[in-house]
């Protein structure tokens, strides 16, 4: 569906709302949340493979970890889960985990050190997509059962070398981090596959709610755990339905038959406000957009036109534009809400101090390519960059194309400049500063595909040691302080322009409270939601 | 005795049985031979572009940020390093075994996700036909008898909207006025979240299950959820028979034997109904018979405006995520349903015009 077709469709909707009453609307009952979402990017349930949105909102509400992000104080960082306490050996290397006594899954089965270190061992093993969070820390299928062990109720992990210690837990609050119930999982084993196939489609949690139905395209519905160690939920049934359609969200929202709405467009969002007994919250998340240069290109990698980029987005306009109230204007690599975040935003839109860089380098005429892929807001982006970057003297040739075409590129390092977006993987610093400031081998033969500094064919100056310096620091306040000056750095010199940090609006009838989508750190939770 | 032994040289001799049957099992195997064919063409199109499009299954599976090792692997393991034709006669032989495969994004078969989506589209495809056809075909008669007169304009303008109107548009707008302002019927989905999985699945046709289960709060709630994304869907169609139907009677009524009709006296109602709407019913047949396939293949646009998880949306999400095996399968059942409507067709032509037999 087109802008202006949207456009007309939320006037219209607006229109007849102004001019009628909903007076007549239903409410949902007190012990059920409903929220509409899409959910169509749900692919598997099994949290050793699970890596998407709505199916890590799932996993966050059925499976309990070790350690966990508390919905209500995110700012505290990670608190003990299903492990009480945890001791870390002299030489940093070795963590042992006391687990809290009493607790069960949802089949009644006892959570033993034993499920933990299988789970933890099976992700492993099964080396899905999200493994190379736990895989960073040294674990190979080969070594897994000496590094992931059990003893009565204890469970000790032991990385390769020293990490610091915040590092290693952040990555046990991660969606691979779950718990899972080795009994029920290895009841239902096929060839070999550990449970995988059929915890595709089931689950084997001890978390606050137990999976009830996963009908994908269509819903997922939740049950309360009574026997939840902390606590029954007030919400003994949620059931997240798929509404694609912002309009019908809308809709199903103000006649009250549904509780959140969670995807709702800058026009309906506009239009909700207007209705009486709904409210709008706003959360940071972990979605950034930028561009980045690729320093195989003799004028785009001289430090004065790396900056001059910088001088030529035009921030605020875009911002209060066609990003209004989605995203917000973010210029480090770490999100807000992170571990290490800074808030520090220096660029703005100077086209004549642009002007002096680039006369600086002596780069005149310059004429180069970005690759786009078909997604309305990266297009518009890429149309405003090439009207600023005119008035500079550069032209900007975009090609929009989909994934597979951008990113096979991006990937063989062949685009002058790239414009996109990137999420982190894992509620730690490391996730972006792995990615965005280290790469160890700038060579072709390299092949860090995965790496966005490599990506873009820059050896990042020096700041590649400082990531590993700051990955290793036990003392959480010197590595915050790290992860800041990496950044201050970082700003000035990379190839890269962080432009925005994605805002999460959520629309939800009055009566909702302690709503949460998990900021950038974590996914949704429904258990401390109540009406 | 002797007549009677005249009579009996004179009759032509039975025929055998095998002679008999050969013309009946020379039908039906060109029946079956002329289906095999078109789903073979139909799956080897389907299968090419699937691989020629420019989106990628593994970037799909492992996600942009995969190390190039994860992704080889996962390359291999989808069998994209065989060569095309390789490929396709490996998925012929599972379809040849009726297994679609299982969905890459959802790792279920996805014989279970049609099993699930289909219903839906099939259950709300058939009340819009309904309402189509017994709207529609009246209507579209009644503007022909009284060509030129408010009916006939009237009709012309409801054709016009029908043909005119976005989908999506009208969709929301009804969903607006019924649901949100007026309240009269349930909101996007198939039913209100007090009667989900209320009722056992044995149809997968919600109305129906309902029924069986002898369960009529579920049916209401159900009921009232369809009658708005069908009686869009029945609009449209209602656009389209009308017209054709209008067509096919000034054709008729134009005819001499019409006027002859008309000249010995008989009622305007036996001339209409009786003469010239019998003669149109073969080409009615196609019109319906086209239209409701076109319902069946899921209509996207209304699938999402409301919620409804049919198959038109099941393929385009497929296509959209490059889920090949759900996209081919998808395909097989929308081929499947044209065939076995035309062949349904050829049997109504058999029926009502002995010309055809």
């Amino acid at each position: 569906m087109n802008t202006i077709n949207r456009l007309l469709t939320s006037a219209a909707i607006g229109v007849a709302v102004g001019v009628s009453s909903f007076a007549a609307y239903a409410e949902t009952p007190a012990n059920m949340l409903v929220i509409a979402n899409r959910i169509d990017d749900v692919t598997t349930l099994d949290p050793a493979e699970s890596f998407e949105f709505a199916g890590s909102d799932i996993s966050r509400n059925v499976y309990s970890r070790l350690v966990y992000l508390d919905p209500l104080d995110l700012a505290a960082g990670y608190k003990p889960g299903l492990a009480e306490s945890w001791e870390v050996s002299e030489d940093g290397k070795t963590i042992t985990f006391t687990m809290r006594e009493g607790v069960t899954f949802h089949s009644g089965n006892p959570v033993r050190a034993e499920d933990a270190a299988f789970s933890l061992q099976r992700a492993v093993i099964l080396n899905k997509t999200p493994a190379f969070i736990l895989t960073q820390f040294g674990f190979t299928p080969e070594n897994v059962a000496e590094t992931i062990k059990a003893d009565g109720n204890k469970l000790m992990i032991t990385t390769d070398k020293q990490y610091a210690t915040s590092f290693v837990l952040n990555c046990l609050t991660a969606t691979i981090g779950a718990i899972v119930d080795k009994e029920t999982v290895m009841a239902n084993e096929v060839d070999g596959d550990m449970g995988n196939t059929w915890l595709k489609t089931n689950s084997a949690g001890s978390g606050p709610y137990t999976l009830g139905s996963w009908k994908p395209n269509e819903s997922v519905t939740l049950e309360a755990f009574a026997d939840y160690y902390g606590g029954a939920p007030a919400m003994e049934r949620v059931i997240v339905r798929h509404v694609l359609e912002s309009a019908s969200q809308r809709l199903l929202l103000e006649r009250g038959d549904i509780d959140i709405a969670r995807n709702l467009n800058p026009e309906d969002i506009a239009g909700v406000m207007e209705a009486g007994g709904i409210k709008v919250e706003d959360e940071l998340k972990g979605r950034l957009m930028y561009l980045s240069l690729n320093q195989k290109h003799p004028e785009l990698s001289k430090p004065e036109v790396r900056q001059a980029f910088k001088y030529l987005i035009d921030y605020e306009g875009m911002k209060n534009s066609f990003l209004k109230g989605q995203y917000t204007i973010h210029q480090n690599f770490l999100p807000a809400t992170y571990l290490g975040a800074s808030e520090e935003n220096p660029f703005s839109l100077n086209i004549e101090k642009a002007k002096e860089l680039l006369a600086a380098a002596g780069v005149e005429g310059l004429e180069i390519e970005t690759g786009v892929r078909e997604a309305q807001e990266r297009i518009e982006i890429a149309q405003s960059l090439q009207n600023t970057l005119a008035q500079a003297g550069i032209t900007l040739n975009i090609t929009v194309g989909t994934a597979k075409q951008i990113l096979a590129r991006y990937r063989a390092r062949e685009l002058d400049m790239y414009l996109g977006a990137w999420g982190p993987d894992y509620p730690d610093p490391q996730t972006n500063a792995g990615t965005f400031a280290y790469n160890p081998d700038n060579s072709d033969e390299a092949q860090a595909t995965g790496l966005l500094a490599w990506r873009n064919s820059w050896d990042t100056g020096g700041l590649t040691e400082k990531v590993e310096a700051a990955v290793t620091e036990g003392d959480r306040d010197k590595r915050i302080q790290m992860y800041q000056d990496i950044q201050a750095e970082f700003r000035e010199i990379s190839p890269f322009a962080i432009m925005f940090q994605q805002i999460e609006q959520s629309a939800l009838r009055e009566n909702v409270m302690n709503w949460s989508t998990g900021q950038a750190v974590t996914s949704a939770a429904y258990w401390q939601v109540t009406k | 005795m002797a007549v009677s032994e005249d009579n009996h040289e004179r009759r032509p001799p039975r025929a055998p049985l095998s002679a008999t049957l050969w013309p009946v099992a020379r039908t039906t195997l060109r029946t079956l031979g002329s289906i095999a064919v078109t789903l073979l063409g139909l799956l080897f199109v389907t299968f090419i572009i699937g691989r020629v499009m420019p989106i990628d299954p593994v970037l799909a599976i492992v996600g942009e940020r995969a190390s190039q090792s994860t992704y080889d692997a996962v390359y291999e393991q989808l069998g994209l390093d065989k060569p095309l034709i390789v490929q396709f006669f490996y998925y012929i032989w599972d379809v040849l075994h009726l297994d679609f495969g299982t969905s890459l994004l959802n790792a279920r078969p996805v014989s279970e996700d049609i099993a699930r989506v289909f219903p839906a589209t099939l259950e709300l495809a058939t009340l819009g036909i309904i309402f189509g056809v017994v709207l529609g075909v009246p209507l579209g008669v009644l503007a022909a008898v009284r060509k030129g007169s408010w009916i006939d304009q009237v009709a012309r303008v409801v054709a016009l909207i029908g043909y005119s109107m976005p989908i999506f548009w009208l969709g929301l707008m009804g969903l607006l006025i019924f649901y949100g302002i007026l309240g009269w019927v349930g909101g996007p989905g198939r039913v209100g979240i007090f009667y989900v999985d209320v009722v056992p699945s044995v149809t997968g046709l919600i109305l129906v299950d309902s029924i069986i289960d002898g369960n009529w709060d579920v049916f209401r709630d159900a009921f009232s959820h369809i009658i708005l994304p069908a009686s869009l869907l029945g609009y449209y169609s209602l656009a389209y028979i009308s017209r054709m139907t209008r067509s096919f009677m000034l054709e008729q009524l134009s005819a001499e034997y019409v006027t002859t009709a008309r000249v010995k006296g008989m009622s305007e109602w036996d001339v209409i109904w009786k003469h010239a709407f019998k003669n149109i019913r073969v080409q009615l047949i196609t019109v319906i018979a086209l239209s409701y396939a076109g319902l069946l293949e899921g209509s996207v646009l209304t699938e999402i405006i409301f919620s409804w998880p049919g198959i038109g949306s099941y393929i385009t999400t497929a296509l959209l995520s490059a889920d090949m095996n759900a996209v081919l399968g998808g395909t097989v059942v929308v081929g499947l349903i044209f065939i076995l409507l035309n062949i349904f067709s050829d049997l109504l032509y058999k029926v009502f015009d002995p010309r055809a037999k």
